[in-house]
């Protein structure tokens, strides 16, 4: 047991705390290269990560920066930054603690170089530009020690792999550096001790983690619909639980399903409680104002999205509201971690299936939280667009030697399987762009100098590589404002492509309101308040998230020899129904049924492998359909089927499933499909070919560009084998396409295909004819839809015969 | 190959998938807007390094609708080129081919924005080429009639029974055609602009590029 100096004994015993155990243990580790924590949410994590600085910063001896904190947030900077200051203050330490974000004055980002603080706060992109200016060295000169907060999610993304690059630069700055890792109950925690530390030994130190979760599924007595994801049917029960508790958070997956449940609360709340909505879309103020409201005891409720999920401190939370099943059980259980920030009482989370379905996967997931099971894949290696970035940053920061540079990646967890060539792939890439066609020879981005180091030709462009760093994909947002001009009250961000499909006149909902869209002025979006009965909803980016590999099986092991009586009454009739008329999915086969529905031959493929690989499956299997000459229609997908329809009946399904055809069809489908475009404009933009545009060039917009799509069709004609195209291939393959899932699912059934064939739609299938989502296979879809706009112009015209 | 055909001054014109027209009349193709050495622009000026295959998929389609056409007469819009250093520019390789693509044919380079100047290739470098009763020029002149014209990059937006389709088109009406831009690397500007829609008639129409050429009316059109 490490002992506390004096005064901090002091501290904690004049507010009555004891030194939690996993704090005493960071500290005795403080000489450690690495040490991740596991802790749950109000387990005094943050105080555990800083412990060790406050007491080494006490004595007042250490000059300029001690301590860097990296969140996800900037508001969890602030946050962090206004719980340091009470320690600080009681104490009287003198410590100076700054945040550092994109929202802070660039006269203050200037100083900070020059004068570091003793605690840093920023975030992955504020950090990744601090490293890319010439004086890095001095700014981060004495630097010995990093606080990664929430870093299970940083581990998700891009943002984490751009951190580690970065962090692994600070190493070579600064030799002695400290890593502390500080994570939410997460399934692989070595693989996060990885992913922190690079080859360096990382211990893992799980704090106790606090009493089982209370968690139910909501009962209500109307029963869930066959399908959809709005689960309308249980706001009076909802209602009821928010009158019942303190605050509740209600959590959806998805931003649009937020704003319409947010709606139909609102339309229900006789008593008028207040209650608020909080995502990812909605503008700053007003998120800020629902944190504020919140922090101060004023709400109720909060209908939110993932934006909620991470570790800002909302106070007395003592209920949590799942919608819609919770696709991922790790992600369950992080948001009900979200409940009762007090350590040592139990949260209390209700799962409320939208759909039939969904009650059979609410189960499933209750079941796993209760056996401890947390779901999860290993995480992939570290993408080269990211790769391509850090360079180019490394390249503004000054000159440098390949093999160093090259070195001090492979320490980063996420590469530390890089090969050379792949390395020289993302160099060649940055210094002439890597074309088979050398055409750029004269006009090297970066070239080596007689010295052997890499330096950029014109170190002006250092300023461009600097705004276009971070890995955050923005898609072409436009700014919502009530009322007319600059001077409307700002609502929040629709997608471009969505304010693309209004018309004037057409309402839809925003922040719970309805409004109505007036016109585009600006690159902003105008509209009013309105009373209409059925408003469009907003599509946001984010993609939908599958349920897991993992819950899938729990859910196929539930329907055959589990327990049933698990489910409620309604929900065990229609299992009981699909087992009579037709047959239950099974782990080790593959189910497909075929049926006759309204003049068309349908075919439903159960393969449980989430919704991506479903709709992939659905591409691919229409694709073969077409070249067998069966005439394909249109398919959709969920997360457990793929239903099919079309002009003949498939009478043996089982040569459609050839692996090594199905395979066939997704290079060449894969390659055309707009999904892969999407990526393409993600991996060119963080690679740098592609520059962000600003706000002040969007503002000129008149100016004709074009489209990422342009570059990416030719280089699919010209130079398919691009690093780019690579990069993109590799990642729609794992996440877009997720052809993987497929392959484990054709793994998992072992040829075992059994077709039923039916005379009418099974219990099961019956829920996808309701589903949105409809995928229309017609590849001249576009040529016929103008043909009819001609045909109806000459008819018009009287032209036509 | 299929086109469409519209008249303007009297004198049948082809609009074909690829943005180029053809008159028939004088075994004349008219292609806009090229711009090529585009990527290698953008670099010099110090954006990024694109794929530096447009000028090749350029005279790709270009060298398709002579052979397709036959065309013994050729005029280039203006802004051929991306901008007068990306002509000089022009990788050996690129300059070879457009001067077999020209070997037997008259060649008219009309000047444009980005290419205003003497180009050190052969052909006729003009302001403007009249052809009565048509006119050839860059940018359209308001008020003027029979004219043959490029710089915009028009494009236009249908609302269709299930979805909206964006595609470069070109714009006619009893007085003008305002061809789209036929270079790789090139956007385009909606008809719906008030710099193009205040050039147009209320009755004016759209041709769309792509497979098969539509004719659409301009009013058919979303903003």
């Amino acid at each position: 047991m490490t002992q506390l100096p004096a005064a901090f004994d002091a501290w904690f015993h004049d507010k009555g705390w004891q030194i939690h155990p996993h704090q005493s243990a960071l500290l005795a580790r403080s000489a450690a290269p690495a040490t991740l924590l596991i802790a749950p949410t109000g387990g005094g994590k943050t105080l555990a990560g800083f412990l060790p600085t406050l007491i080494a910063l006490a004595d007042g001896t250490h000059q300029g920066m001690h301590t860097l904190y990296v969140s996800p947030l900037k508001a969890l900077a602030a946050d962090i930054k206004r719980n340091l200051s009470t320690p600080i203050a009681e104490m009287q330490l003198p410590i100076r603690v700054e945040d550092r974000t994109g929202d802070t004055a660039n006269s203050v980002k200037k100083r900070q170089r020059a004068d570091p603080p003793h605690i840093l706060l920023t975030t992955p992109e504020s950090l990744a530009l601090m490293t890319s200016y010439e004086d890095a060295a001095r700014t981060f000169a004495g630097l010995k020690r990093i606080v990664v907060d929430e870093i299970h999610a940083l581990a998700e993304s891009k943002r984490g792999d751009q951190l580690m690059l970065a962090l692994a630069r600070l190493q070579t700055i600064c030799p002695g550096l400290k890593r502390v890792g500080l994570s939410a109950t997460v399934d692989r925690p070595e693989d996060i001790a990885q992913f922190l530390a690079g080859a360096a030994p990382c211990e893992v130190i799980d704090a106790d983690p606090g009493p089982a979760p209370d968690i139910a599924m909501l009962r209500t007595e109307t029963p869930p619909p066959w399908s959809g994801g709005g689960a309308a049917y249980a706001i009076p029960a909802v209602l009821e639980e928010i009158r019942k508790h303190k605050t509740t958070l209600i959590f959806h997956n998805t931003r649009a399903q937020a704003e319409i449940f947010f709606h139909n609360l609102w339309l229900a709340n006789d008593d008028s409680l207040p209650i608020g909505i909080h995502h990812g879309s909605l503008d700053h103020a007003q998120r800020l104002k629902v944190e504020a409201a919140m922090v101060a005891g004023e709400l109720r409720a909060v209908v939110c999205t993932g934006s909620l999920d991470l570790g800002i401190d909302w106070g007395d939370v003592d209920l949590v509201i799942q919608i819609g099943a919770p696709k991922n059980v790790k992600r369950l259980v992080q948001r009900i971690g979200r409940a009762n920030h007090r350590y040592n009482a139990p949260s209390k989370a209700l799962l409320v299936p939208a759909n039939r379905f969904e009650v059979i996967e609410c189960v499933a997931a209750l079941q796993a939280v209760l056996a401890g099971k947390l779901d999860g894949s290993p995480r992939a290696d570290g993408p080269k667009d990211v790769l391509c970035q850090h360079i180019l940053l490394r390249a503004a920061a000054g000159p440098f030697d390949a093999d160093a540079l090259f070195d001090e990646m492979r320490s980063a967890g996420p590469y530390l399987g890089l090969s050379r060539a792949d390395f020289d792939a993302c160099l060649e890439f940055c210094a002439t762009g890597g074309y088979a066609l050398r055409a750029y020879d004269q006009w090297q981005r970066i070239r080596q100098g007689a010295d052997g180091l890499w330096h950029l030709r014109d170190p002006r462009s250092a300023a461009r590589i600097r705004m276009n760093a971070g890995t955050i994909q923005d898609s072409d947002l436009l700014k919502v404002r009530l009322g007319r001009g600059r001077g409307g009250r700002p609502l929040g961000e629709i997608e471009e492509s969505f304010a693309a499909s209004l018309t004037p006149g057409d309402t839809f909902l925003m922040g719970g309101q309805i409004v109505r869209y007036e016109g585009l002025r600006e690159l902003t979006v105008e509209v009013s308040r309105a009373a209409a009965k059925k408003p469009k909803v907003a599509t946001f980016m984010g993609t939908k998230f599958a349920t897991s590999t993992q819950l899938s099986a729990r859910i196929l092991a539930l329907l055959n020899g589990g327990d049933l009586t698990a489910l409620p009454p309604h929900t065990r009739d229609w299992v009981a129904l699909q087992q009579e008329v037709s047959c239950l999915p099974q782990a080790g086969r593959l189910l497909i049924e075929s049926f006759p529905h309204e003049g068309r031959a349908h075919l439903c493929v159960y393969g449980f492998a989430g919704r991506n690989a479903q709709q992939t499956l659905g591409l691919l299997l229409t694709k073969r359909m077409e070249d067998l000459g069966l005439a394909p229609m249109g398919f959709v997908a969920t997360d457990y089927a793929t239903l099919i329809w079309g002009l003949d009946a498939i009478t043996d399904p089982v040569p459609l499933f050839d692996m090594a055809l199905l395979r066939a069809g997704l290079d060449g489908w894969l390659a055309e499909n707009a999904l892969m475009k999407r990526s393409f404009r993600g991996v060119a933009t963080i690679a740098g070919l592609l520059e962000r545009r600003t706000a002040a060039q969007k503002k000129t917009g008149r100016q004709a560009t074009f489209s990422s799509d342009i570059l990416y069709d030719t280089l699919l004609r010209y130079d398919p084998d691009h690093l780019l195209m690579q990069i993109t291939r590799e990642e729609a393959m794992r996440g877009l396409v997720d052809f993987s899932r497929i392959e484990e699912m054709m793994q998992r059934a072992g040829g075992n295909i059994d077709h039923h064939p039916l005379e009418r739609v099974s219990p099961f299938a019956a829920p996808l004819f309701l589903e949105v989502g409809k995928v229309q296979v017609n590849g001249s879809a576009d040529e016929r839809l103008l043909a009819e706009e001609e045909a109806a112009l000459l008819t018009a015209a009287g032209i036509s015969e | 190959m299929k086109t469409v055909e519209f008249s303007l001054a009297g004198e049948t014109l082809t609009a074909l998938g690829s943005g180029a027209l053809w008159w028939g009349a004088h075994n004349l193709l008219c292609v806009s807007d090229l711009h090529l050495g585009k990527s290698e622009r953008i670099l010099r000026k110090g954006g990024g390094h694109l794929p530096p295959y447009d000028v090749q998929d350029t005279l790709i389609r270009l060298e398709n609708d002579l052979r397709q056409t036959g065309a013994e007469n050729v005029v280039c819009l203006g802004d051929s080129f991306d901008d007068l250093a990306a002509a000089d520019a022009l990788p050996e390789q690129a300059t070879d081919w457009i001067l077999r693509l020209q070997a037997g044919r008259r060649w008219v380079w009309i000047e444009g924005n980005h290419d205003p100047g003497p180009l050190d290739l052969p052909g006729s470098h003009l302001a403007e080429l009249l052809t009565p009763p048509l006119t050839f020029r860059h940018i359209a002149q308001p008020g003027q009639s029979g004219e043959i014209s490029g710089h915009y990059h028009p494009k236009i937006s249908v609302q269709t029974r299930l979805r909206r389709i964006s595609r470069p088109a070109f714009l006619f009406d009893s007085d003008r055609v305002i061809l789209p831009a036929y270079g790789t690397y090139t956007g385009g500007l909606r008809s719906s602009d008030p710099a193009l829609a205040g050039l147009m008639r209320r009755t004016a129409y759209a041709i769309t590029t792509g497979q098969t050429p539509r004719m659409i009316s301009l009013s058919q059109t979303a903003t």
